[in-house]
Formats: C-alpha cells, sequence, structure tokens
C-alpha cells in the first residue's frame, strides 16, 4: 500500500454522501488525497477521485484466450499427433468433442489468473498485514487520509480546516 | 446512490438498520459461544460424517460388490446422488452471478449462504464419481498427465472426462467467487477482534484495507467472474445431461436433456437454499436480512423451474409417442408403469404438481408451506434422477438380461454419510463467516432499506437518504419494537 513510516492526517466520515461531498471539496481545493477507505464499494466515488478505470478485464481476456488456446490445441496434438485414436469412428480432429474442455479450461484460466492478479495487484495475500487506519473503517466510518510527510504546521492547519468545513467526525494523526 | 427506487418495492433490510447494527447483526454470531442447538445438530452431522468415512472405508475394502449394482443395473444409488449434489450446487452461482448481472438485489441476502452451500454440495457430489470407480487409489488416472503407458491420454471426446473438467473448474471458480467476496467482510470480522482471533482473521483477510482502488478492482473482479460464472453454471449441468444424453440408449438418448437438466438443478438448488435459509435466518435472528420477501423470490423461480421440470416430462412422454420409435416408447411406458413406477409417482406429485401451490401469494410468503415444500422438492429432484438411471437400466434391450436393483446398506449409508458431510460444512461455515455478505447488505442500505424505501420509509419513500433530512441509521418509524432505534454508536 504504501512506504513504511508515512504520516496521515485522516477525517472519519459518518455517511457515503458526506464522503462524496468531502471528495469534491478536496479536489476543488486541490488537496491531494492519500487514499479513501470505506467499508463497502461506495458508487460515484472512482470519478470524482479521478480514479481510472481497472484494467483488470483485459487481463482476463488474455488469461482465458491462453486458455482457449492451451485446450483446445493441445487436445487437437494428443489425437492428430500423440496418440491418434479412433473413437465410434468419429475422425481423428473431431473438433466438435473438444468444445466443452476448451471451455471449461478457458473459464477456468481466466478466473484463476484474474483472481491472482487482483491479489497480487492490491499487495494482498494470506497472512499479510497492511496497516490500516481505524478499527472501524471495515465497519461504519469512511475515512479520507492524506500523507502529512514532511508538513508544515500551515498545511495541516489547512488539512483540519477542511476536515471540519465538510463534516468530519473525528480526525486523527497516524504514522503507518 | 442516485438510483431510482420504486416506492413499492418491498424493502429488502428491515428494522431500520445502521451500518454498524447491520455488521453488529451479520458479525456478532460468529463471535459468540455456540448455542446448544447447534452443538447438538454438530454431533449429529459429525456422526453423519463419520458413518461416511466408515462406508467408504467398507467399499474400497470389500469392493464395489458391497453395493447392489449389477451387469444390467451399472449406475444406481451412486450416480443418482452424484446428480443429486451437482444439481443442488447450482443454486448459489446462479443467485451471485445470474442475479448480479441481473441486477437484482435480493441476491445480496442469501448469496454468501448459497455460494457456501453451492461449494458444499459440489464437494460432496465429487464424492460419488470418485467412489464408484471401486479403486479409489487410482483417481488421479482421470487427469491428462504424462504418464509411463505411452504417455496414454485420457479420451477427451468422452462425456465423462468433459465431467472432470466441468465439476472441477465449478468448484474453483465458485470457491474463488466467494472467497473473494469473503475477504472484506473477513476484514470486518478482523477489526472487531482481539489477540489469537484477531491473527486468524488477519490472516484469511489477506491484508484488506478498503481502499477505494481495491474496492473498484474487487467490483471489476466480482462482475467479470459473475459473467464467466454465469455460461459456467449452465455449461456444468449440460455437461452432467451429456453424460446420458450423448450414450444409445433409449430415454437417454435426447436432446431436451441439457436444458431440462439445468431448470431441475436450479429447482433443486433453490429448494435446499430454502431449507438452509429458513433454519438459518431463525437461528442467527436474520429474520431482517433475509425476508419474506427474499423467500418469496425465492418460490417463484421455483415455481418457474419446477414447472418447466414438468413441460420436460410431458414433452419427453409426447415426443416417445410421437417418435413411432418402440424401443423409446417401451422406456417412457416402462418409465411412467414398469418396476419403479413409485418412483415416478414421487417425482411427479414433489416436483410437478405440489410446487403450483406457490402461485398462491399466501403460500409463496408462508415459512410453514415453503420448508415443507422444500423437503418435498429435494425427495422429488432425487426420484428424478433415480427414475432417469434406474428404470432405464433396469429394462434394457435384452428381456433376458432385464433386473432390479435395491440398494445395499453401503449404498444408503454413503448417500446419508454426505448428508453429514455437508451439513458439518455447513455448520462450521455458519460458525466462522458471516452468513449474510456485509459489505453488500451495507452497499444496497440506502436503496433497500425500510427506512429508505416502502411503506415505512421517511417522508416520500423513493427519495434516497441525505445526511440533512435522515441521520445515518436515523431514527425511523418501524413497527418492531425490538430493533428500532438502532443508533448505538
Amino acid at each position: 500500500m504504501s512506504a513504511a513510516n508515512t504520516e496521515v492526517l485522516y477525517g472519519l466520515y459518518d455517511d457515503e454522501e458526506i464522503l462524496l461531498e468531502a471528495v469534491k471539496k478536496a479536489k476543488e481545493d486541490h488537496l491531494e488525497i492519500m487514499d479513501v477507505f470505506t467499508p463497502f464499494p461506495v458508487h460515484g466515488l472512482d470519478p470524482i477521485l479521478g480514479l481510472e478505470e481497472s484494467r483488470l478485464h483485459i487481463a482476463g481476456f488474455i488469461y482465458g484466450a491462453i486458455g482457449t488456446l492451451t485446450a483446445f490445441l493441445f487436445m487437437t496434438w494428443v489425437f492428430t499427433r500423440d496418440w491418434p485414436i479412433i473413437f465410434g469412428g468419429k475422425p481423428y480432429f473431431s473438433a466438435p468433442a473438444f468444445i466443452p474442455i476448451t471451455f471449461e479450461v478457458t473459464v477456468l484460466m481466466a478466473s484463476v489468473g484474474m483472481v491472482v492478479t487482483f491479489y497480487t495487484i492490491c499487495g494482498m495475500a494470506p497472512g499479510v498485514t497492511n496497516a490500516t487506519l481505524d478499527d472501524r473503517i471495515t465497519d461504519d466510518k469512511f475515512c479520507i487520509a492524506f500523507n502529512t510527510n514532511g508538513a508544515s504546521s500551515d498545511v495541516l492547519d489547512k488539512l483540519k480546516g477542511f476536515f471540519s468545513s465538510t463534516g468530519a467526525s473525528e480526525v486523527n494523526s497516524k504514522t503507518i | 446512490m442516485s438510483a431510482v427506487v420504486s416506492p413499492i418495492r418491498e424493502p429488502l433490510i428491515q428494522g431500520g438498520k445502521s451500518y454498524h447494527q447491520i455488521t453488529e447483526d451479520i458479525v456478532s454470531p460468529t463471535e459468540k459461544t455456540p448455542s446448544t442447538a447447534w452443538v447438538i445438530a454438530f454431533i449429529i452431522a459429525v456422526t453423519g460424517l463419520a458413518f461416511y468415512v466408515f462406508c467408504v472405508a467398507w467399499t474400497v475394502w470389500v469392493g464395489i460388490g458391497s453395493w447392489d449394482l449389477n451387469r444390467t443395473i451399472g449406475w444406481g444409488w451412486d450416480i443418482t446422488n452424484f446428480v443429486w449434489w451437482v444439481g443442488i450446487g447450482h443454486a448459489g452461482t446462479l443467485i451471485s452471478a445470474i442475479l448480479l448481472l441481473f441486477r437484482q438485489k435480493w441476491r445480496t441476502g442469501v448469496n454468501r449462504a448459497a455460494e457456501a452451500m453451492t461449494i458444499f454440495a459440489v464437494m460432496c457430489a465429487g464424492q460419488f464419481p470418485l467412489i464408484h470407480m471401486g479403486r479409489l487409489w487410482l483417481g488421479f488416472f482421470i487427469f491428462p498427465y504424462p504418464n509411463t503407458r505411452g504417455p496414454l491420454w485420457v479420451n477427451f471426446n468422452s462425456p465423462l472426462l468433459w465431467d472432470v473438467f466441468a465439476i472441477s473448474t465449478y468448484f474453483t471458480v465458485s470457491l474463488l467467487f466467494w472467497y473473494t467476496g469473503l475477504v472484506p467482510d473477513f476484514a470486518t470480522v478482523r477489526d472487531r477482534a482481539k489477540g489469537l482471533r484477531r491473527k486468524i482473521y488477519n490472516f484469511v483477510s489477506f491484508g484488506w484495507t478498503g481502499s477505494a482502488k481495491h474496492w473498484q478492482r474487487w467490483e471489476s473482479l466480482s462482475l467479470i467472474l459473475a459473467g464467466l460464472a454465469t455460461p459456467l453454471v449452465l455449461s456444468v449441468h449440460t455437461i452432467v445431461s451429456f453424460d446420458f444424453a450423448t450414450s444409445v440408449i433409449p430415454g437417454w438418448h435426447t436432446t431436451i436433456f441439457p436444458p431440462y437438466f439445468v431448470a431441475g438443478a436450479i429447482f433443486s438448488g433453490f429448494a435446499m437454499v430454502q431449507t438452509l435459509m429458513l433454519i438459518t435466518r431463525k437461528i442467527l435472528k436474520l429474520e431482517q436480512y433475509i425476508t419474506i420477501g427474499h423467500i418469496e423470490s425465492m418460490n417463484k423461480v421455483i415455481l418457474l423451474t419446477g414447472t418447466i421440470v414438468g413441460v420436460a416430462y410431458l414433452t419427453e412422454l409426447f415426443i416417445a409417442w410421437y417418435s413411432g420409435y418402440i424401443y423409446e416408447q417401451f422406456a417412457f411406458y416402462n418409465r411412467v408403469l414398469g418396476p419403479y413406477w413409485w418412483s415416478y409417482v414421487g417425482m411427479m406429485s414433489c416436483n410437478v404438481l405440489s410446487p403450483q401451490i406457490f402461485w398462491w401469494k399466501k403460500f409463496r410468503r408462508s415459512i410453514f408451506v415453503t420448508f415443507v415444500m422444500s423437503i418435498f422438492v429435494n425427495i422429488g429432484m432425487w426420484f428424478e434422477r433415480f427414475v432417469i438411471i434406474a428404470t432405464t437400466l433396469a429394462r434394457d434391450y435384452l428381456p433376458s438380461s432385464w433386473s432390479y436393483y435395491t440398494p445395499t446398506w453401503v449404498e444408503i449409508g454413503l448417500f446419508v454419510g454426505t448428508l453429514g458431510l455437508f451439513f458439518t460444512l455447513y455448520l462450521i461455515f455458519t460458525r466462522v463467516a458471516p452468513v449474510v455478505a456485509v459489505a453488500e447488505i451495507k452497499a444496497i442500505l440506502k436503496s433497500a432499506g425500510d427506512q429508505y424505501t416502502g411503506p415505512n420509509a421517511h417522508g416520500h419513500g423513493h427519495h434516497v437518504g441525505h445526511k440533512k433530512d435522515i441521520p445515518a441509521g436515523g431514527t425511523v418509524d418501524i413497527d418492531d419494537p425490538e430493533t428500532g432505534q438502532s443508533t448505538d454508536h
């Protein structure tokens, strides 16, 4: 997520609609938001925050295509080159019969590949501990965090002013 | 957040819940010591599981001869149970994937438990093809791996091998889909826990933080997995039906099998979801998340799929007669009036006739009727598979080889035992994971909570709440005195 020893000033909001207004305000004031943490996916947040659309589906397509080719070409190789066998008088290359397995392997590769990619790019894995700002973020608090490494007191005051003017219910700082 | 919600649409979350209250209601059952009811249920389930292990050991030690299969009837309870369990394993992915694509918000109340049920049902299903090989330890021969016999590959043209790929892919994808949904909820459990419990949930929540970018990717992943799982779930039972349909046995060799099997699978899966949900919502006190409205929606699906299955049964009979092919005609005559006529009667009455009761709203919304019906449907769907398998095999082309089949105690034990396996896993699941998707429920609160929509909503029901007029977890008029006024943080 972020490098060690980052000083963070964060505000907690009680409702996602107040959060959305606050994020809009922060963008208008040209404040650089480090991250926003929410207990559930808040719709409408991504465009305001300026997040680009995830490219995970492109990765998924590539994994799926690899699966399709692997399965189909492998079965073709086995039955036309490696060990041709006649089943029920059908041709060696009986493509329609290869379709079910080709489909299953496509889905399998796309799904497994995407899930592994998802956890990798999010920096997540079994047993990984990523620093969290507040335990209530996974419950009912919506959090805007600013990186305040080496920030002057003027900047800190400005951020605190931003939090109080946008209706944050709590403002805290933490080194993560 | 500006979702348009019809004011007449029934609220999916009752009791004027706040976000914190949702966490509290759904997560707290995992934090308490188990109730006596749970302990008793668990002991019964584990006993069933132990008996299952015993019966498998018996089968392996004595051999398949301990079953009553014979030269004519080579598939009996084993494959009946396999198809029955796979069918049950279809509802979870249907609810989570197809209903996600159709934007059906009521899925959020039941998807987590239904997916868990799917995974456990597929695990039970997977047992039977393995056990009926007899030599369990050679089970890995079904995979195409480079071997010292040539290498001699598996038969990629065989529907039995397609089954291997379909079931294992379905299991893997369902598991990934389910677990990815669980990760944010495990993080919620983690952040409420202390000590060792926190360490354990920290391990299983993979370091989830709730970052906006992670949520965006998570939603993207869920949507694509849903898109992939939708054709997958349809393909799995299609391929299971190919086990029969691609054979040259009259009564099996029919093109109607794939859609008919898929409808039957959804039918039986929803029935099992109803059986489990009705008990789970009662014991874990989740009636405000799994509402009568949810139950009614599922009963509508049961009515629809049950009727599709009924039409398929009648179509089969008609086409057998209309084909003018005597072997086909005899197969179906035998299916209805042959030695297994009683299983056909059981199938028809449980699957086709009894679900028609759900045309009445009163019965769709009755918990008692729903529970009884869900058991009926499960029995009926078991009979359906038995009818297809046993009646067809019992009367083959040569009258001299006609036969009859009754299961031995080992075969019955294996079936009862998988129920033990299934309920053991399900009961553990209800103890360790939130049985309702916490984050997803919170995400629909503003458009489906009863303080925002429906007859008890603040102001004009369809208005999506705004901080200024409704405080989070607001004070609303509701008729349930126990759970009102839920602002407690």
